[in-house]
């Protein structure tokens, strides 16, 4: 949480107020959505555990920040020298190795810190996952140094202009990596097996158990998926900005912010609530002229509106409270 | 050697003053809050300014810091104690966040990121209590701990407290025992927000001076260590938590291997004991205070 190098909300923030053309607001727009795209992909991670453990992790944005790391470190030792079709294929591959090592740090996590705290009382497990992140940060910061590195570029990101609208082919690539991941997970719990037996979990643990479904394993399951969004999200953090011990602790929060702004434990909705947000922050410093210097302060203030205004989220179920 | 024992002293009593406020709002109500670092800051700049601009004296200022530490306990707490426990959690460490924000970033007032020099040392009767005379200081800071210690102690054990209490056991059940929850909650918030605000007068003039790099969400964290570890719901506990996070802190100069240590090392340390203490001790070391027995008239016919 240091002032250190800028979050990722800091490249897509454009200052200077603007004089109200059709290409500006298409640029704002656009990088709102890439903004937003890679909120919506870590906000997933919460709210699916959410969904099922009802308590937030904490140490999400501190997962997506190792697997940044290890995607970068992958990619350095396996790209060539040149760039080219290769050095694409490498970048892939490299996410992949992130994802992989998140979801394998996410499983590890919750079976030491959080399972033996299921039945304990609400706040134990918080404090836990606090802690899990502390960890998590300063072991980075330890064995990795807090200088920040910067990832090399997979290809050329020279600008394409549309209309007066500039692109970077990075905006494509994390658009469409957003946008397969989304529908990929959309459709494995919808469609698949697993997915079917994650939705019962999280509706009813107890009643789930007894139709043969190993919810531990679930959870596990879950907790894999989750950090490997968050890998993912890392690595396409990495185009645009450093990797750094501290970098995962502000958009992870953000991202939560994302996820409870859709409806917590509900999966179109942390995607509906990170593009709200990344526009949200772009148009919010663009047109409504909220001072830069303030940027980080749109999410809670939104955060704390939507909770006082409707506490159940944009398409989440308002829940009773039983005694 | 002997210099470092009365520094880590030192650092105990400022920090247990805001665990002392963590452990009313956790360990009695049961909220994580993770905002005491930014009452903290709070209770400093208004010192540091008061004082430095305003030349008001120190323990004028004192009051100040309560107050307006208590007044954004308010301000932060109305809103967001309603929210359920978890969500209060993010925005509190929002709050503390932007309050950094601010400190970085208002220039005119707080000297943006290079903070405020040369804050007046503190007189007691034609006394200087200088931070270079560190007995002195101990003495003064220790007799601020026993007041809050005393005062939050009684204040747990009054009414307020079974109210707390009543509502961290069970909200829907406190409710409808006539419990104003929220009203409650806020109550708490803004205790805790008073005492840290003192804290932080106290370390304003400990330092003698105050930059916004000082209050980073590590201090909140390490004040929520101090109140795990110590024992929620015990004040005697929480002192005890802030002792020992502090000699952690302090242990690598201590022992002189400050060069072999890394300095990630005490971190490490304090996310290890949130975790390793919330699956082997959640009481923590001292566990929470027994409540003494009523005294009885009539002796009842066993436990009920």
């Amino acid at each position: 949480m240091t002032r250190g190098p800028p979050s990722v909300a800091e490249v897509y923030l454009i200052k200077e107020p603007i004089v109200g053309s059709i290409a500006e607001f298409f640029q704002h727009l656009m990088n709102g959505l890439t903004l937003g795209g890679i909120y919506a992909l870590i906000a997933l991670g919460y709210t699916m555990v959410y969904g099922i453990l009802k308590f937030i992790n904490f140490a999400h944005g501190d997962i997506l920040m190792v697997g940044s790391y290890i995607g970068l470190f992958t990619f350095d030792a396996i790209r060539g020298q040149t760039m080219g079709p290769w050095t694409v294929i490498a970048f892939f591959i490299a996410m992949l190795a992130g994802m992989l090592f998140s979801a394998g740090l996410g499983m590890a996590i919750e079976r030491i810190a959080y399972k033996p705290l299921r039945r304990a009382t609400r706040l134990a497990p918080l404090l836990s996952a606090i802690g899990v992140s502390f960890i998590l940060s300063n072991m980075a910061a330890w064995m990795w140094g807090t200088k920040s590195r910067k990832l090399d570029y997979p290809f050329d990101n020279s600008p394409i202009y549309l209309k007066g609208v500039s692109i970077t082919p990075h905006q494509i690539l994390i658009l469409a990596v957003v946008i397969v991941m989304m529908v990929a997970l959309k459709l494995f719990v919808d469609r698949s097996r697993i997915g079917k037996a994650m939705r019962a979990t999280s509706l009813d643990q107890d009643t789930a158990k007894l139709m043969g479904i190993k919810a531990d394993k679930i959870i596990a399951i879950t907790f894999a998926i989750g950090s490997a969004l968050a890998a993912t999200a890392g690595f396409l953090i990495a185009l645009e900005i450093k990797v750094y011990p501290s970098m995962g602790t502000m958009t992870g929060l953000k991202a939560f912010v994302a996820a409870v702004v859709g409806g917590i434990g509900n999966i179109s909705g942390a995607m509906l609530g990170g593009i709200l947000l990344g526009l949200l922050e772009t148009f919010g410093v663009a047109l409504l002229g909220i001072p830069y210097g303030l940027r980080d302060t749109i999410a809670f203030v939104a955060l704390i509106i939507i909770l006082l205004v409707k506490p159940e989220g944009l398409l989440g179920k308002a829940e009773k409270e039983k005694v | 050697m002997f210099n470092f024992i009365l520094l880590i002293l030192i650092y105990t009593a400022i920090f247990a003053l805001m665990a002392i406020g963590q452990n009313l709002i956790t360990g009695y109500v049961g909220l994580l809050s993770l905002t005491q670092a930014g009452f903290f800051a709070i209770g400093s700049y208004v010192t540091a300014i008061l004082s430095v601009t305003y030349g008001w004296n120190f323990w004028l200022t004192v009051p100040m810091a309560a107050l307006i530490s208590s007044f954004f306990g308010l301000l932060i707490g109305l809103p967001t104690l309603r929210l359920k426990g978890d969500y209060l959690a993010i925005a509190t460490l929002g709050f503390g966040e932007i309050v950094r924000n601010i400190l970085n970033n208002w220039d005119s007032l707080t000297n943006g990121p290079m903070g405020i020099q040369r804050i007046p040392m503190i007189s007691l009767f034609g006394i200087q209590i200088s931070p270079y005379k560190k007995w002195g200081f101990l003495v003064l800071v220790w007799i601020f701990v026993l007041v809050a210690y005393f005062l939050f102690d009684r204040l747990a054990k009054s009414r307020l407290g079974r109210a707390l209490e009543a509502i961290r056991e069970d909200e829907i059940a406190a409710s409808s025992m006539g419990i104003n929850v929220t009203r409650y909650k806020v109550w708490a918030f803004i205790l805790g927000a008073a005492v840290a605000g003192v804290a932080g007068s106290l370390q304003a003039e400990f330092i003698l001076s105050v930059t916004p790099g000082a209050f980073t969400f590590m201090v909140s964290i390490m004040v929520l260590c101090m109140v795990v570890l110590g024992g929620m719901g015990n004040f005697k506990a929480v002192i005890l938590g802030a002792f020992i996070i502090q000699f952690i802190s302090y242990f690598p100069q201590l022992v002189g291997l400050s060069n072999v240590i890394p300095p990630q090392f005490k971190q490490i340390l304090f996310g290890l004991i949130l975790v390793v203490m919330m699956i082997w001790r959640p009481q923590g070391i001292l566990g929470r205070e027994k409540r003494s027995a009523p005294r009885r008239l009539f002796r009842s016919g066993g436990d009920v």
